[in-house]
């Protein structure tokens, strides 16, 4: 076990199955020589060769494409998005030959690969290096949607989407790359398996869904809430396809009330699913309407980024509505 | 093709574009014409005007348009493959006229025809190996005959049976044959084209010797992935063959409206590779100039992009109605029937008889008819196959899915009668 930012995490990902099997290739912008601009790939090119790890021109829809391609004929790409604000080019592509190859092809042509990217804010990147474009994804068949809170996860959930036999969108929380530390098992058979939600805090009183960075805030509302003397649980979602409906349920089956965190826009939001699901399938067992915490539905600012974002206190005041209904 | 003509007209759209570029603006009614006047006269739209389309005397040729082997050109082919070539043609005419009829009568619900393009699909696909990838058009039946595709399972798609390999989750000839190595085909136009140099650059990485094709039309050249595709492959040098199967028509918009570059083929310029014009209404000059790129590219001399100069002679497809757009031009395009010139061509090489062709005739028609009635009689796929095949296995939300389904409707779903593609 070593202390390894989720950077290092992705990289070790990388690594090991790359060497436990010669199909699994990464490309992308800037993935090779210069290891990626988070540094993600970095000295992949020099253990793996320009082969299998490709500098490819500008073009995501060109990497993504050739990643299918690759995919089909047998491989495992791994290609990587700079930035999931700039995946777009290449939304044709994944919703509609990536996600359909399997059943409409009658499972006789299959996409084993992982598409990897940076996403959300709190770098100050503004419009178009903030984005959190998980709605989009999770939306269309045929995907699984990933998304990792710190480094364990991003290693065992990485090498299990990597293993995966259908194709994995895995979103990478940029603002959290490279803190806080933890450690990570380095054994080769380590994963995290792909479905599963992971209870963060356990608590009696209320429920905070959350991902990726959003963790972290949901976990400083609930030690904020402590004081109030409510015990909050978190329950860290990891996979947002297919969605752990099971540990859900039976988390606000104990708390009877729900707070859904996420930082992407609300309207037609990942949480408003979540909300749907909890009222169609346990509103017996709520004791206060649910409460969506999200960004607010305009496009990423820059300047005002810190009003933006959902914090502590934004949930704090959610929790306080749950509670006090 | 007039080349002084060509020539002009390229300079003159450059220096219209320039200008339209400066002022910001593109050009539309009200708005400002180019400070630079044009050096020629206006480009008259009529396609029979166009330098690109009728003339052939800048093509690759085998056969003269009159079925006659021109001048020190062989096939090279045995008379085996020759007359297994013409047979792939006629049984390709055959099922587009059947698959029409049978649209028409209501008992398929859409079929896309390629009558007269026949050349230059079957050409193409003799000159592909079985290690080799193919990533089809939906407008190549013939290739997947001549490449060994039982005809019973592109019509048990056409019918969307249980039979079919794509389970009837696709509209009719959106095929998928891994048998064959030809790649799932999807509606969208162009996303194929950089998935086939991903494929060729794959073949690279695990050391196969094989190569992958790639078939669009005209219109797909003007998509997003032609240029992503093209220009990947020409980068990386990989084994893959471009093949523009330009048939002057997508849907209602004409080829000179598609692109303001003097051919096709002149575009693989731009990538770093060979362009080449090829006579696709010559089923022996395809064969020659697809089997050369496909050499090539096994042999490690990178990409090809072809350009099959031919005509759509129907409709775009069974809801299409060309005559909105182009009146009775196809007419002119009778008498370059592709199959009639390489029958003159086996006629005149004593290689073909008129008993022969009716008994060709009379047995492929009574190959279709029988795999007609056998898929029309076929169930539609199971109810389970609705959620199957989205992921490798049904996760735990689509099998709640599929049972509430069977609780509240049974499983005695009939097919929609009323049910037609409205476009």
């Amino acid at each position: 076990m070593s202390q390894i930012t989720l950077v290092q995490a992705v990289n070790d990902a990388l690594k090991e199955e790359m060497r436990s099997d010669n199909d699994v290739v990464v490309l992308g912008e800037d993935v090779g020589v210069n290891g990626g601009v988070f540094r993600c790939t970095a000295d992949l090119v020099e253990e793996f060769g320009e082969e299998r790890v490709i500098d490819t021109p500008l073009s995501e829809s060109g990497i993504i494409g050739a990643a299918i391609g690759m995919a089909v004929y047998g491989l495992r790409p791994v290609p990587e998005i700079q930035f999931s604000d700039f995946i777009w080019p290449a939304f044709d592509q994944i919703t509609s030959e990536m996600a359909k190859m399997r059943y409409r092809s009658g499972s006789q042509f299959t996409c084993p690969m992982v598409i990897r990217t940076p996403y959300g804010g709190g770098i100050r990147g503004g419009l178009y290096h903030s984005q959190s474009p998980e709605a989009y994804f999770t939306h269309t068949s045929g995907l699984t949607v990933v998304v990792p809170s710190d480094p364990y996860d991003a290693k065992g959930l990485l090498k299990a989407a990597i293993r995966s036999p259908d194709p994995v969108i895995f979103l990478e929380p940029k603002r959290i790359y490279r803190a806080p530390k933890m450690e990570v098992p380095e054994d080769d058979d380590y994963i995290v398996e792909i479905g599963k939600a992971a209870v963060r805090r356990e608590g009696t009183d209320f429920t905070i869904t959350a991902y990726g960075a959003m963790v972290e805030v949901a976990l400083k509302a609930c030690e904020l809430a402590e004081k109030k003397g409510w015990n909050g649980e978190v329950l860290d979602l990891r996979t947002l396809v297919p969605l752990d409906e099971e540990s859900l349920i039976a988390s606000v089956t104990k708390t009877g009330r729900l707070v859904t965190l996420q930082e992407a826009p609300k309207f037609s939001g990942y949480s408003s699913e979540l909300s749907a699901i909890v009222a169609e399938k346990a509103i017996d067992v709520m004791e206060a309407p649910i409460r969506r915490v999200a960004g607010f539905d305009v496009p990423f600012p820059y300047t005002l980024e810190h009003v933006y974002m959902p914090h502590a206190e934004r949930v704090l005041k959610a929790v306080d509505d749950v509670m006090t209904f | 093709m007039s080349r002084k003509d060509g020539k002009n007209d390229g300079e003159k759209r450059q220096g219209g574009r320039k200008s339209r570029s400066k002022q910001g603006t593109p050009r539309g009614p009200g708005s400002k014409r180019p400070k630079t006047p044009p050096k020629t006269p206006k480009v008259e739209r009529n396609p029979r005007e166009n330098p690109m389309s009728g003339a052939t005397q800048d093509l690759l040729q085998v056969i003269s348009e009159g079925g006659k082997a021109l001048k020190g050109k062989k096939s090279g082919l045995s008379e085996e493959l020759l007359l297994g070539m013409y047979r792939s043609m006629v049984q390709t005419r055959l099922l587009d006229e059947r698959m029409i009829n049978l649209q028409r009568q209501g008992r398929i619900g859409f079929y896309v025809p390629s009558t007269g393009e026949e050349a230059s699909q079957v050409g193409s696909a003799l000159a592909f190996e079985e290690e080799d990838w193919i990533y089809p058009s939906y407008r190549v039946p013939g290739l997947f005959l001549q490449r060994g595709v039982p005809i019973e399972r592109m019509v048990a798609n056409c019918f969307g049976n249980d039979a079919d390999l794509c389970l009837g989750r696709q509209m009719p000839v959106h095929y998928a044959f891994k048998d064959q190595n030809i790649v799932s085909i999807s509606s969208p136009i162009g996303t194929h084209i950089v998935q086939a140099t991903g494929t060729a650059m794959a073949q690279k990485i695990k050391g196969s010797s094989g190569v992958t094709a790639v078939m669009f039309g005209d219109g797909g050249t003007s998509s997003n992935d032609f240029h992503s595709g093209m220009n990947l492959a020409g980068v990386t040098r990989a084994p893959c063959v471009f093949i523009c199967t330009n048939n002057q028509w997508a849907i209602s918009v004409p080829q000179e409206k598609q692109t303001a570059s003097k051919s096709f083929a002149i575009k693989a310029k731009a990538y770093g590779m060979p362009g080449v014009r090829v006579d696709g209404n010559d089923v022996l000059a395809v064969y020659k100039a697809t089997k050369s790129a496909v050499d090539d590219a096994r042999a490690g001399k990178g990409p090809t992009l072809l350009e099959l100069v031919t005509y759509r002679r129907g409709p775009h497809s069974s809801s299409d109605d060309p005559t909105r757009y182009r009146g009775n031009q196809a007419d002119e395009w009778m008498d370059k029937d592709p199959i009639l010139r390489f029958r003159k061509y086996l006629e005149n090489q004593d290689l073909w008889s008129e008993v022969q062709e009716n008994a060709l005739h009379e047995e492929l028609k009574a190959g279709i008819n029988a795999s007609v009635k056998v898929a029309e009689n076929a169930p539609q796929p199971a109810l389970e196959t609705l959620f199957t095949d989205v992921f490798e296995k049904v996760p735990p939300y689509l099998r709640e899915q599929y049972e509430t389904l069977v609780q509240d409707e049974g499983t005695g779903h009939e097919p929609d009668p009323d049910a037609a593609f409205p476009l």
